[in-house]
């Protein structure tokens, strides 16, 4: 037994994305149809061409049919995948490796979310009946659970934590300006992040991501038919998912430091692509910056900084457009938004445009690199489910 | 011998200071406090809490100890109608599936008469509780005099464990007359002219005194204490001055710090007087409501073992007034401030929360026999080493526990906002991230020790979804 991967088996040879926003014109079937045809012409291919489908969406859809009726597919596989906020990651890995195993030449995974027609603010998961014992906390108020138990670890001043995740979001807000797609261009300093009313624990608003509606999609081949349809592929180098057996919930030894089912993911995915040194192997990364703590805790499980560390390298830019290792360079899910079926996807195609220098001057990142990584988590700390992924250009680099 | 074997008092933490209602309204209101039940606190819960004192008080807690063999709860404003809200005081205080549990309730008068139909009657255990939440109009009388509370007093015979107060008397004296009224659904309870029932409540209160100093063989003189329980102050005080001329002493009442809490009253106040006695007192509990009840104890030596748990002297104590009258107004549901813009709670499944009656209302988690975790909620498959099907029930309400962080969440619905939440670990093992109560945002912090306390969650399509919540330790 093991998890071998499927290093440079599988190339990406077109990828898509909608802009993210309050789409209130523009409905699923919308948004699904115009990431399907924006990236068949990315790829250069027809609907016909693609042989299997992977559909991810949190809660806008239902079975392949949702995906199906709307783009007239017929007579072809098409699988609706759901695993919360990693869902159009897990789409892309299931497309990957039903391509890896010979089963199709051609398929593709597209990723949607339509929230702005609940008629409620932030995400509202679909209600499982249940005996009314459940959590009902907010995403945002679980993840501010990190910021008081950092600082008490490592000996931070909160209010200086404070400052430094406000940094984070004031970075993507700055990558996001740049980004034509993304939901929020406009600047936020550092103090009027601060300024903002507290929601959950000592974060704001605009310490959470943008909710927004949206899609993307990637057209996935066998690696040695990548040319037939473009000259730059990204050569898949590692897909790792892990959902978390929620023990952070029951065991007192946890500390809401850390996401193990990050790191055991980021583990995996190393060692599928061989990387020893991400911070210096890696040309970028898009990680999923749900509200500004996970961000900073993900530096660590990552493995980009040392543990007690990230705090400190935040404040040092290492991780702004031209820091060491650009982080979130498209705006992140804080300014890009958030369509949950769709981020995973999202944050492929940026590393997509980057590493084919395909983005505008003023976002492009200015190391020559060539392998990328983006995460995604769903859940919350102690019970989440957390996938990693590096492409590159280069295969078997 | 058959009397009683433990009592307890469960008074909620919050307190209206009635001079808010006059600053508001500018009528009202009155001097002192009055105890309020929290927006997550119904009957069926403050029972629930007086229960769980009065059985740890005869020595059984969450975990051990003999179940009484039926429980009773009167209130004059149940949660449910139809369905029995013992049931649910039944399941939180992990009685045995043997036990009986009923309802009985409506008129205030139920609460010492399910008292006295104990104490009289053939059940050789009962744990009778009652419990009110007395609101009024706005600027009524019953607001501001009306308090909420609950006791529970456990009866029985010396089979159930050393009776601390045996009843040595028992009469009733009834007639019909209108006094108040409400009809299910109303917050208003209405009244006759007080003069007209003072006429009735004094021949009525002559009677059942004699009768029961008779049956008895007491005389007045024979009387430590007197308690007399009503909701009119004014025939409250010309019963008292009547019946008290010769007694050695008048017990005092809950008025400018609790207010009188209904069908608790009586109980409430009994409870007070029993924690106060010494053995070989006689005791007089003297009910009025549409009618007058005389239940005569004399306390046992037992009475000087018995250790009370959070005796109610100290819960109806002086505390200063934390409720703004805003907030109680709309806890009361008299105005509706708007809530988050998040959907509202789902009702709780009835199936799934019959499947986890002990963990949804007894507060039981497992605990892995290989590794020794504790999982809470009980789970088949241990987090730690993988055992399945290997686990043992372990009781939790009655366990301290600590708080490890915490947060508080504005955006979350709540019936009160912001919700508090903390991530708490139980001494002995366990954790769970839970949300607080009785508590405000500036006065968590991190360390502090937290005990569990039966809550109302929410409501949903008139369904009350009960589970626990943590609030700082007393």
């Amino acid at each position: 037994m093991g998890s071998h991967g499927i290093t440079d088996r599988v190339a990406i040879v077109g990828m898509s994305c909608t802009p993210f926003r309050e789409h209130w014109e523009a409905g699923h079937d919308d948004l699904v149809i115009d990431a399907a045809q924006a990236v068949y012409a990315s790829a250069g291919i027809a609907q016909r061409d693609v042989d299997a489908f992977w559909y991810g969406t949190a809660q806008s859809g239902m079975s392949g049919v949702s995906l199906a009726a709307p783009l007239k597919i017929r007579d072809r596989p098409v699988t609706r995948v759901e695993n919360m906020c990693a869902t159009g990651s897990e789409a892309l890995r299931q497309a990957a490796y039903a391509v890896a195993s010979g089963a199709y030449d051609t398929a593709m995974a597209i990723g949607v979310e339509k929230v702005k027609d609940a008629g409620y603010q932030g995400l509202n998961a679909f209600p499982i009946p249940n005996d009314g014992t459940k959590r009902t906390l907010t995403a945002a108020a679980m993840f501010s659970l990190v910021l008081p138990a950092y600082a008490e670890k490592y000996g931070v001043d909160e209010d200086e934590l404070r400052r430094v995740v406000a940094r984070i979001a004031s970075k993507n807000h700055a990558n996001g300006v740049h980004n034509p797609l993304a939901q929020f261009r406009r600047e936020m300093s550092v103090d009027a992040i601060c300024n903002m009313a507290a929601v959950a624990g000592r974060l704001s608003v605009f310490d959470c991501a943008g909710v927004a509606d949206g899609a993307a999609a990637a057209i996935v081949v066998r690696a040695e038919d990548a040319h037939r349809y473009t000259d730059r592929p990204l050569y898949i180098k590692a897909l790792s998912v892990v959902a978390g057996d929620g023990s952070g919930l029951l065991d007192p030894t946890y500390d809401y430091t850390t996401f193990r089912e990050c790191k055991a993911a980021a583990d995996d995915a190393y060692a599928q692509a061989g990387i020893t040194d991400p911070r210096a192997d890696l040309a970028l990364a898009e990680v999923h910056d749900c509200f500004t703590p996970t961000e900073l805790v993900l530096m660590e499980d990552l493995g980009f900084a040392e543990r007690g560390t990230a705090w400190k390298e935040v404040q040092a830019g290492t991780f702004d457009l031209h820091g060491e290792l650009p982080v979130n360079t498209d705006g992140g899910l804080k300014s890009f938004g958030h369509p949950v079926g769709a981020s995973g996807l999202r944050m492929i195609y940026e590393a997509w445009l980057q590493l084919r220098h395909e983005v505008p001057p003023e976002r492009a990142i200015d190391n020559d690199r060539t392998m990328a990584l983006t995460h995604n988590l769903g859940g919350y700390p102690g019970e989440m489910v957390s996938f990693v992924g590096i492409y590159g250009t280069e295969p078997n680099a | 011998m058959r009397g009683i074997i433990s009592a307890a008092g469960y008074v909620p933490h919050h307190r209206l200071d009635r001079s808010e209602i006059v600053a508001f309204f500018g009528s009202g209101g009155g001097s002192g406090t009055r105890s309020v039940a929290s927006y997550d606190e119904d009957t069926t819960t403050l029972a629930v809490e007086a229960g769980r004192l009065a059985l740890r008080g005869a020595g059984r807690d969450a975990g051990s100890g003999a179940s009484p063999r039926a429980l009773w709860f009167a209130t004059s404003t149940p949660t449910y109608l139809d369905k029995t809200n013992a049931t649910i005081v039944h399941a939180a205080l992990r009685l045995d599936h043997d036990a009986a549990a009923f309802d009985l309730g409506g008129g205030v008068r139920s609460g010492i008469g399910v008292l006295r139909t104990a104490l009289t009657g053939g059940e050789s255990s009962v744990l009778v509780t009652a419990a009110d939440i007395r609101t009024g109009n706005p600027t009524s009388g019953d607001e501001a005099t009306g308090g909420d509370a609950a006791a529970a007093v456990l009866v029985g015979d010396e089979s159930a464990g050393p009776v601390v107060a045996e009843l040595i008397g028992a009469a009733s004296a009834t007639r019909e007359f209108l006094d108040t009224w409400r009809t299910p659904g109303e917050i208003e309870t209405h009244h006759w002219e007080e003069r007209f029932a003072q006429t009735r409540y004094e021949p009525l209160a002559a009677d059942a005194w004699r009768d029961a100093c008779k049956s008895a063989g007491v005389t007045d003189a024979e009387v430590t204490t007197l308690i007399v329980s009503g909701a009119h102050a004014r025939v409250v005080k010309s019963v008292t001055r009547k019946l008290g001329g010769a007694v050695g002493g008048v017990a005092p009442d809950f008025a400018a710090t609790v207010g009188h809490t209904g069908t608790a009253d009586a109980a409430l106040r009994l409870t007070a007087a029993l924690e106060a006695a010494g053995p070989d007192e006689v005791i007089a509990l003297v009910g009025l409501a549409d009618g007058a009840d005389v239940l005569l104890f004399r306390t046992t030596d037992a009475i000087t073992s018995w250790q009370p748990s959070r005796p109610v002297t100290e819960q109806v104590g002086e505390r200063p007034g934390n409720l703004a009258y805003a907030t109680f107004l709309s806890w009361r549901g008299a105005v509706t401030p708007q809530p988050p813009n998040r959907p509202l709670p789902a009702r709780m499944s009835a199936s799934a929360a019959g499947r986890s009656v002990d963990w949804k209302y007894g507060f039981v988690g497992s605990k892995d026999r290989s590794s020794g975790a504790v999982h809470l909620p009980p789970a088949r498959v241990s987090y730690d080493g993988g055992a399945v099907d290997d686990a043992e029930p372990i009781p939790m309400a009655d366990t301290p526990g600590t708080i490890v962080t915490f947060t508080v969440d504005r955006l979350a619905y709540s019936p009160s906002p912001p919700v508090i939440f903390a991530v708490v670990d139980f001494e002995g093992g366990g954790r769970l991230p839970v949300e607080l109560t009785d508590t405000a945002p500036d006065d968590v912090a991190i360390g502090s020790g937290v005990e569990m306390t039966f809550r109302r969650l929410n409501t949903a399509d008139g369904i009350a979804n009960y589970f626990w919540k943590a609030r700082p330790v007393a």
